[in-house]
């Protein structure tokens, strides 16, 4: 505890640069995953390509990426461009199978009735498609962004891992309650992350939180009943 | 009217499901499609509102070729009402019924007590408007589905088996209902069913259909069950030996002015009025007269 109050700027500075770099790839990764996705379920060889694309992507180890990116993008090795695009390539390989699974959840009938009734292949993508697979698309992106959060500490090897910081500078120096510090503030981020996200579940599909219906209809209906 | 002109599908798979079809469609009556599964009819009511294009032949509503129509505007203005209603999950009652009309444009706030109204209309009661479609029971998505189907007063309406997936007794609910609200708006209603008795209690006109969507006979109720066109027709109404084939048991005593009705395996199916030991309208004797029953829908539960 003495160890953080003393080196609670860093603490804090190498926290804040840690959800700086792990934002991006999971916003990006997800908006990236969405078209995706949704081509996946249209047609099968688009599935498999892609599927097998992101499993690939996810073989490549995470150190060589970081390493090897600023050759082939031509940015500086120490930018913050090579920690991001790496991030964003492991979010959309562990995105897309969910992604891909999202819309295929999508009831068929539900879509062929939102047809019949009159929406255009745009509308209907906004308003039925994308929602109907929020559910699951949200589950995957939970998934995505803890482990975009941990595997960001990799990157301290290259000087741009946020806490991962701690880990390495706490491993050469013997020192286990620096590691132990930036674990618990890595979960902690990770913990937040899961709660926003969470949150704007709860927001934005208040529909899937009325999965047991008899238990909130009988008040309702008992009141109607009574009155 | 809507009308059918040598109306052909064959599938990319190769599957005739409708071969050289003609039909005329009366406007303001209900149209009964009825058939068993794989006879074509859900492809034949899908191409009133070019959900599936034919491969040949022309549609034309109210005279118009629906192939020079633009698909979604033509959508919009036919309701369609499907089996397990086919409502969006993540939308309250009031916004599913409210669909179409907002897609039209039309402001949240009329479309919203336009619907309202409609719940009225289907005989719902207007504290379901805030509910999510799984918060209800079967039957009354099914009478969400319907109201949804009406908020564009649309001219034609199209039923692709909206009563198949619920209980008989909800079934026979929502038919009456059905009957009337065509009597209140009379619709021109275009039904697909498999079960005969639904189609002889909600049809105009009723056309049977068999494999590649071939018309065995079309006709009034009436006309079908007094003059079956062939084996097959009979066989499928159950005029030949089924439940319709009803003959006076006269083995069994009748305390009134009543006989017993069997039916073709023999099952009591219900009495006939014979005031005096004299059928009403019949000719001859009792024993040798058969008297079909079109309406007897306790026995098909």
């Amino acid at each position: 505890m003495q160890w953080l109050w003393d080196n609670r700027d860093l603490v804090l500075g190498l926290t804040l640069e840690h959800v700086r770099l792990s934002i991006l790839p999971i916003i990006v990764g997800f908006i990236v995953c969405i078209p995706l996705g949704w081509v996946a379920t249209r047609n099968r060889v688009a599935r498999s390509v892609l599927l097998s694309l992101g499993g690939i992507l996810f073989t490549i180890p995470s150190l060589a990426l970081f390493v090897a990116l600023p050759v082939i993008l031509g940015t500086k090795i120490l930018s913050d461009i090579n920690v991001i695009v790496t991030l964003t390539i492991y979010a959309i390989a562990m995105m897309i199978r969910g992604a891909a699974d999202a819309f295929a959840s999508v009831s068929t009938s539900v879509l062929q009735s939102a047809t019949a009734v009159g929406y255009s292949a745009f509308s209907r993508f906004w308003s039925v498609e994308l929602p109907l697979a929020g559910p699951v698309l949200l589950a995957n992106l939970r998934v995505v962004s803890v482990s975009t959060v941990s595997l960001l500490s990799v990157a301290a090897l290259i000087g741009k891992g946020g806490l991962g910081y701690l880990f390495l500078n706490g491993y050469q120096r013997d020192f286990p309650t620096e590691v132990a510090i930036g674990i618990v503030f890595i979960l902690l981020i990770a913990l937040a992350f899961d709660l926003v996200l969470v949150a704007l579940g709860r927001i934005l599909l208040p529909w899937a939180h009325t999965v047991f219906p008899r238990l909130r209809a009988r008040p309702v209906a008992d009141a109607v009943a009574a009155s | 009217m809507i009308e059918f002109q040598s109306v052909s599908k064959r599938f990319p798979d190769g599957t005739q499901a409708v071969d050289d079809f003609d039909l005329v469609i009366p406007s303001r009556k209900t149209t009964v499609l009825v058939g068993s599964s794989g006879c074509g009819k859900t492809t034949l009511l899908r191409m009133i509102n070019r959900m599936v294009d034919p491969t040949g032949g022309s549609i034309r509503i109210d005279g118009d070729d629906i192939a020079g129509l633009e698909p979604v505007a033509l959508r919009r203005r036919i309701g369609y009402v499907m089996q397990n209603s086919g409502l969006l999950p993540h939308r309250r009652v009031i916004d599913n019924v409210a669909t179409v009309p907002m897609l039209e444009g039309v402001p949240r706030r009329v479309a919203h007590a336009r619907a309202l109204e409609l719940l009225d209309t289907v005989g719902l009661d207007r504290s379901l408007a805030e509910r999510y479609p799984n918060q209800l029971s079967g039957g009354q998505q099914q009478r969400v589905g319907v109201a949804r189907g009406l908020a564009m007063d649309p001219n034609i309406l199209l039923m692709d088996e909206p009563f198949g997936a619920v209980d008989p007794i909800v079934r026979a609910d929502l038919q009456q209902e059905l009957l009337r609200l065509q009597r209140e708006l009379g619709k021109t209603v275009v039904f697909v069913t498999h079960d005969i008795d639904e189609a002889f209690l909600l049809g105009d006109q009723v056309v049977i259909l068999q494999v590649g969507a071939h018309i065995a006979q079309q006709g009034h109720p009436k006309q079908i069950l007094a003059n079956p066109a062939n084996d097959f027709v009979a066989d499928f109404i159950g005029a030949g030996r089924g439940k319709r084939r009803l003959s006076v048991d006269s083995s069994v005593p009748s305390a009134g002015d009543d006989y017993l009705l069997v039916d073709g395996s023999g099952y009591a199916a219900g009495v006939v009025e014979a005031p005096g030991g004299v059928l009403v309208g019949a000719g001859s004797g009792p024993k040798s007269r058969s008297v079909s029953n079109k309406t007897d829908q306790a026995g098909d539960a």
